[in-house]
């Protein structure tokens, strides 16, 4: 199938408008971080006790996590459920993926208060099993680096190293099953880090399924992140969108989605915890916009006809961005009250320098996918160029 | 919703045979890694003190908010004073911190005419580290720099290992483990009962200069059944409180030789009029510092807890899952099967059209 679309270096200039801002963005979050370093957390964020996670953990890490799942669930379709028709979608996705986790591996160092020490998490005698957080950290390291191996290829490609590029494909299917397993234990737990807060997260998102919730809207958001990114990247690059796969996905991802809303729901009805969501209060707010937000894509591309317009598959894919961000803020920041009702006056708003190395973050993921894009064979040939 | 449980629904040529059982295989297998029944072989009970477990016992009703307590701790545990008044004559932190590791919190209401009363009163509450029996910031540790001694059951943090991730802040459903945010080198302060004074026979320094009783040291065990006595007396009725540190009833002289300061401190005092609920008995399953009070619990600030422990039904969830790796490597089994008879397939495919070509 990939003898079809065989992935070529798009080609043309590094430094562009887009580049030039993401350069910027970059040197604003890199002037944060050296306050941040030098003189303590506290000195740029607006991290409290009563708020110990701010966007830094929850969107530069948790969200960012599930954003680079794209990799993951295309991946999924191809050499799982063996479709290979969707192979051309694989690279890009995976690509996304690769700075996705990097760098929400990387994010986690700024936010450590004692980040030298963070190779204890690994070191036996020091790792805690029955830690959460134990299994996310292990699950990301080992992710990142099959990503790597899985990516490699295109650097062989490129390069030229034909012989190490065979040998590598010989073992390719297990990397590619074990990048599969991966996202699948850490995704989950990254839900999981919720149980352990107990009663302090509102009943809306505090469940003992919420691993299977959080795996369900990765896996639907890795869809949905390909339809947004598959759109960008073809509008920004003028090229043809991949219509004829995007369509087909578009119902895969409607299928899972369907399945998460399912869970999702049922699990509210079965513990009760419904009586929440009519309350008057911020949580109940939040938690019928999520809902709307992963609702969305069925009045957007419910239909076969809708399908074809590819305005509706780039919303649709941002609205379920939405969805599994907001599911995210909501458990770990908005529904989440250290206080148990007692009011001890917390609150929290990420700090203006939180921001700019949030965004610094995106930067150097948006420069790194246009420097690579460009220059490795990536993106799948054109449909005009490759009729030789 | 048109395909309702699975992703794969496309219709497709080929062999239906094997799509099926991939289909089945998949499903199984997804189902498998991410299905959570928390109720299972490896459910995991919330845990219980150990039999020798230190805590304190902080009585409301005997408390008169002197501070000399917050004082002293601040003094053991070489914390700095916090200034919140515009003078700063005075350390006066408004809720625990990174640098204050106990506080005593008043309530009031109306005229505050009352001591220990609901409407037009006040009331004082003690916040600091409950040692919890299955406390969550160890469960949530991912480096075991938080750990539960298993012995005494005291709660402990070691800077050198702590990673500064404030899991443990998020995790505490009491708000108590704090992180130092003024600091590119902060670390996680709470109280840990003193253990450090402990080898040279001092015990918490909060119950050694408490002038009440209001907050005595000792084994849980003793201190619960010393709650209780309190709770079955008549307010109002003239009772002995212990001062300090409570003694075991079995205390030997040598286990008693083990900690200094005068052992009789005991004075008259009137019993309160005790809400019949011993704070910490059964919470989250169980603490080992308890609290008594005249004033309903949540004014007073101390949350409303299960009996059963959040670490409980965490680690139960993290080990069904992970539980020996059984799971995760029965998936990748499956997986790695299925991946290889795919990618051989098209890398097959792939030779195929070259060699039209």
């Amino acid at each position: 199938m990939s003898a079809h679309h065989p992935a070529v270096p798009v080609g043309g200039k590094l430094l562009n408008t887009a580049t030039a801002v993401c350069g910027v963005l970059i040197m604003a979050m890199l002037a944060v971080l050296l306050v941040r370093f030098i003189f303590g957390l506290g000195a740029v964020t607006n991290l409290n006790d009563g708020y110990p996670w701010g966007i830094w953990v929850i969107f530069d890490v948790i969200i960012g996590s599930a954003f680079a799942c794209g990799g993951f669930s295309v991946a999924m379709l191809v050499y799982i459920f063996n479709r290979g028709e969707y192979h051309p979608l694989v690279r890009p996705a995976l690509l996304a993926s690769l700075f996705g986790y990097t760098l929400a591996g990387v994010g986690v160092i700024f936010d450590l208060g004692r980040w030298w020490n963070f190779w204890h998490i690994f070191w036996p005698g020091y790792a805690n099993p029955n830690s959460v957080m134990f299994e996310v950290a292990v699950c990301i390291s080992a992710y990142i680096t099959v990503m790597w191996i899985e990516f490699s290829p295109v650097f062989l490609e490129k390069w030229g190293l034909t012989v190490q590029k065979k040998r590598l494909e010989k073992v390719l299917f297990f990397f590619i099953a074990l990048g599969t397993l991966l996202p699948m234990m850490h995704q989950s737990s990254l839900g999981t880090m919720l149980v352990v807060m107990g009663p302090q997260v509102n009943p809306l998102w505090q469940t003992p399924v919420v691993p299977l919730l959080y795996l369900l809207s990765a896996i639907t958001v890795g869809y949905g992140i390909v339809l947004f990114e598959s759109c960008v990247a073809s509008a920004a690059y003028r090229r043809e969108i991949e219509m004829h796969l995007l369509q087909p996905m578009a119902k895969i991802m409607l299928g899972v989605l369907g399945l998460f809303l399912a869970v999702r729901l049922g699990d509210l009805v079965v513990r009760g915890a419904l009586g929440h969501a009519f309350a008057a209060s911020l949580e109940a707010f939040f938690f019928w916009l999520e809902l709307f937000c992963f609702v969305l894509p069925y009045l957007l591309i419910g239909s076969a006809a809708a399908r074809r317009n590819p305005a509706r598959l780039f919303l649709a894919g941002i609205a379920l961005m939405c969805g599994a961000m907001l599911m995210r803020v909501n458990g770990f920041l908005i529904g989440y009250d250290t206080g148990l009702g007692v009011d001890h006056g917390w609150h929290y708003f990420p700090s203006i320098a939180e921001m700019l190395v949030t965004i610094g973050m995106f930067s150097v993921e948006v420069l790194a996918y246009i420097i690579i894009t460009r220059r490795f064979p990536v993106l799948p040939r054109e449909e005009a160029a490759a009729a030789h | 919703m048109k395909q309702p449980s699975h992703p794969h629904t496309e219709p497709e040529a080929g062999s239906q045979g094997r799509r099926n059982f991939l289909k089945r295989l998949l499903a199984g297998g997804a189902a498998a890694a991410a299905a959570v029944a928390p109720e299972v072989a490896c459910a995991r009970d919330t845990l219980q003190r150990p039999p020798e477990a230190l805590g304190l016992l902080y009585d409301a009703t005997l408390c008169v908010g002197c501070q000399a307590c917050v004082a002293a701790c601040k003094q053991a545990n070489a914390n700095p004073a916090e200034f919140t008044a515009v003078d700063k004559l005075w350390d006066t932190p408004l809720d625990t911190s990174g640098h204050t590791f106990n506080l005593i919190k008043m309530y009031r209401n109306g005229t505050m005419e009352n001591k220990d009363a609901e409407q037009n009163g006040f009331a004082f509450m003690k916040t600091s580290c409950m040692h919890c029996a299955d406390p969550s910031c160890v469960s949530a540790c991912p480096v075991s720099a938080m750990t539960k001694n298993p012995v005494n059951g005291i709660v402990g943090y070691d800077p050198d290992i702590c990673i500064g991730c404030r899991y443990c802040v998020a995790a505490c459903p009491f708000g108590i483990p704090k992180y130092q945010y003024d600091s590119p080198t902060g670390q996680i302060g709470k109280c840990e009962l003193c253990r450090h004074r402990h080898k040279d026979g001092h015990y918490s320094a909060c119950a050694e200069v408490c002038p009440t009783g209001a907050t005595l040291f000792g084994r849980s065990e003793d201190l619960l059944a010393e709650a209780k006595r309190r709770l079955a007396l008549k307010p109002g009725e003239w009772t002995t409180m212990p001062r300090g540190r409570l003694p075991a009833k079995d205390e030997t002289p040598e286990q008693a030789a083990q900690w200094k300061g005068p052992l009789n401190q005991d004075y008259q005092a009137q019993a309160g009029a005790y809400l019949q609920h011993v704070y910490g008995e059964k919470e989250y399953g169980g603490t080992q510092v308890l609290k008594l009070s005249a004033v309903n619990f949540q004014k007073v600030g101390m949350p409303d807890l299960p009996p059963k422990s959040s670490a409980a039904t965490s680690e139960t969830i993290q080990h069904t899952l992970y539980g020996g790796l059984i799971m995760p490597v029965a998936v990748l089994a499956g997986l790695t099967w299925v991946a290889r008879r795919n990618v051989v397939a098209e890398a097959g495919e792939e030779q195929d059209k070259q060699g039209e070509a």
